[in-house]
């Protein structure tokens, strides 16, 4: 606010206080700029160097020497398994579960003690979640290391995403579209399925591109349970032990000696370009309805 | 229920009535149905958490039971579960997770409070979506290609900053955890920061303070317990954080002294040794083991926060 501009004149004391509340701002974006940093100096570094490793064949080929030299397509076929896997459990769980939180539950301690082992099931450790899988899958329900156990490990993991983001856009329905629905003499499921959910898939959408996103990316959950070192078929069954993108870069930028310099970088910016796409189309997902919403 | 066109008796229009809303028809079933399938889906994460405590817990008990000394587990100086005799003596990999925690949030906590005030309290339009965007974007990288960072990245820059023979340290794996709790830290507080009633902002306001007076008088004192809460579980996430922080660290199986030594945390050595422990060997389990005490911190982490939430929000 300039003094000059309004029929009030600022005080020494609150020119000051301006000043202050100026440099305060100043601080405060210089540092929040300092997070753009990191995002472009990675995006950078993973362009420049990887970017001249990375072609049709680098895709499309299988690897060589270990995954020093060829391509990665096991990996990449193996990624989509897996995620299809993750995705194929814990859709229909999380939805399910984000249904009875927003439709069905009461507040009482049962809705309380779901809510809670939501929270927690997103904040255990990955590497818990592998102990779980090796623990659970592998070996007590004999899913033995394969894509099936890899794939549920991950869906647990994953699960309180599709939830999260389901309950959101469930909740972003407004409450007279179901009373106008009870009021025709529909039941709940009725409302449920011609009136909430229809106006909430791009919520659920979301949620589906958020695991995606996530199950693309982590890695110490399928170390153990299905992901390998090599393997340069691709997999034909669930129950194959399968390659993964992101196994893969762990293991040529640390298991494999002599690699090229480019071959991780070009690993990495494959997967990282696989996560952004799929994190824009989510962002670009919420902003369309954000944007398209009367009520 | 639709009126009937012919009046008829007392008796017969109860009867209708009561038909009428006992309506056990197909939808009525279907509501059922739907119910309990729907109810199964919420109940299946308590079964899923309840299902991790019981499957690492079975997987390690026995060794903990009757073989493992607790107390050497907490505070013993070698963990050398390999060498004859073997040794189980987690503190090395507790004062690692220690170190590089304390370091990523050295990092994370002033980036991620100056993100979300900004982000929460002065951006605007264009500019505060485009930064909610980019804060988001850099929450999507995969750890793993965080560790190829810390590899190929920070470890030469390290090296070549401070003059030190391994890039693999301490300060490296701190960096990197902080830079990835820091999105989710400042969503959390700027979540905090919004809980705030816009009332309690227009009066300071009205009072005549400056945008800033009212933030650090105003604002930031009554969201005190949701940036606690923002701050724990930014601490979870950088304590469960596994495989940027083995590539990062340098995996050295002893407690740093300094931030420029390697160090190994809990998560990296059973990510580094499970794969070479023999299945259900005192190896094997001792790794569960490590897990279970894992889980339980970062359940104490997420309850407390849950906690410190709620009541924030309970006496706003």
């Amino acid at each position: 606010m300039n003094p000059g501009e309004t029929p009030f004149h600022a005080t020494p004391l609150e020119q000051r206080r301006q000043l202050v509340q100026r440099l305060v701002r100043m601080l405060l974006l210089c540092v929040t700029l300092l997070l753009l940093v990191p995002v472009l100096g990675i995006l950078g570094v993973l362009v420049f160097e990887g970017a001249p490793a990375l072609s049709w064949s680098f895709l499309f080929d299988k690897p060589q020497r270990l995954g020093a030299a060829g391509g990665i397509w096991p990996a990449l076929v193996g990624t989509i398994w897996l995620t299809a896997t993750a995705l194929a459990v814990a859709l229909p769980l999380g939805v399910a579960a984000a249904i009875y939180l927003s439709e069905y539950a009461r507040d009482n301690r049962l809705t309380r003690l779901i809510n809670l082992a939501i929270v927690n099931l997103a904040g255990v450790p990955s590497i818990v979640h592998a102990l779980f899988g090796v623990g659970a899958f592998v070996h007590f329900l004999h899913f033995g290391e394969s894509i099936l156990a890899a794939g549920c490990t991950l869906a647990v993991m994953t699960m309180p995403v599709v939830i999260v983001a389901t309950r959101e856009s469930l909740k972003a329905v407004p409450k007279a579209f179901r009373e106008a629905c009870w009021n025709m003499g529909a039941t709940r499921w009725q409302t449920i399925w011609r009136i909430v959910l229809p106006n909430s898939v791009s919520g659920i959408l979301t949620g589906v591109i958020l695991v995606v996103c996530r199950a693309v990316g982590e890695t110490a959950p399928i170390m153990f349970t299905g992901a390998v070192f090599l393997r340069l078929v691709t997999p034909e069954t669930v129950f194959d032990r399968t390659m993964a993108l992101s196994f893969h870069l762990y293991t040529v930028s640390t298991q494999v000696t002599d690699v090229p310099r480019a071959v991780p970088f070009a690993v990495a910016l494959t997967l990282i370009l696989v996560v952004l796409a799929m994190n824009s189309i989510a962002i670009w997902f919420r902003m369309r309805l954000r944007g398209r919403k009367k009520w | 229920m639709t009126p009937p066109t012919v009046a008829p008796s007392a008796g017969a229009r109860s009867r209708s009535a009561a038909q009428a809303l006992d309506r056990r028809d197909r939808a009525w079933w279907q509501d059922l149905l739907a119910r309990a399938v729907v109810g199964l889906g919420g109940i299946s994460a308590v079964l899923f958490i309840a299902a991790i405590i019981v499957f690492i817990a079975s997987q390690g008990f026995e060794f903990a039971w009757h073989r493992l000394s607790w107390s050497e587990l907490l505070t013993g100086a070698r963990w050398e579960p390999t060498a004859k005799p073997p040794s189980y003596g987690a503190w090395p990999l507790i004062a690692g997770t220690a170190w590089i925690t304390a370091v990523a949030m050295a990092v994370a906590v002033p980036l991620s409070f100056a993100a979300a005030i900004y982000v929460g309290e002065f951006a605007t339009g264009r500019r505060r979506e485009w930064l909610k965007i980019v804060i988001e974007t850099l929450a999507a990288i995969p750890s793993v290609v965080w560790g190829v960072v810390g590899l190929q990245v920070m470890n030469p820059l390290i090296q070549r900053l401070f003059d030190t023979p391994v890039g693999l340290n301490v300060l490296n794996a701190g960096i990197i955890l902080g830079l990835m709790a820091a999105p989710i830290m400042t969503t959390l507080a700027e979540d905090a920061l919004k809980a705030v009633p816009d009332a309690h902002r227009e009066a300071a306001e009205a009072l005549g303070a400056t945008r800033w007076q009212t933030i650090r008088k105003v604002v930031l004192p009554h969201a005190r317990p949701g940036l606690s809460a923002a701050v724990l579980l930014g601490i979870g996430r950088a304590f469960g954080e596994t495989i940027a922080v083995l590539m990062a660290s340098g995996h050295r199986l002893l407690p740093p002294s300094s931030v420029f030594d390697s160090a190994a945390t809990i998560t990296a050595t059973i990510a580094a040794e499970l794969g070479e422990a023999a299945v259900d060997s005192d190896h094997y389990q001792a790794l569960f083991v490590l897990g279970l005490v894992l889980f339980c911190i970062t359940f104490t982490i997420n309850l407390l926060a849950d906690w410190l939430v709620r009541g924030g929000r309970g006496r706003a």
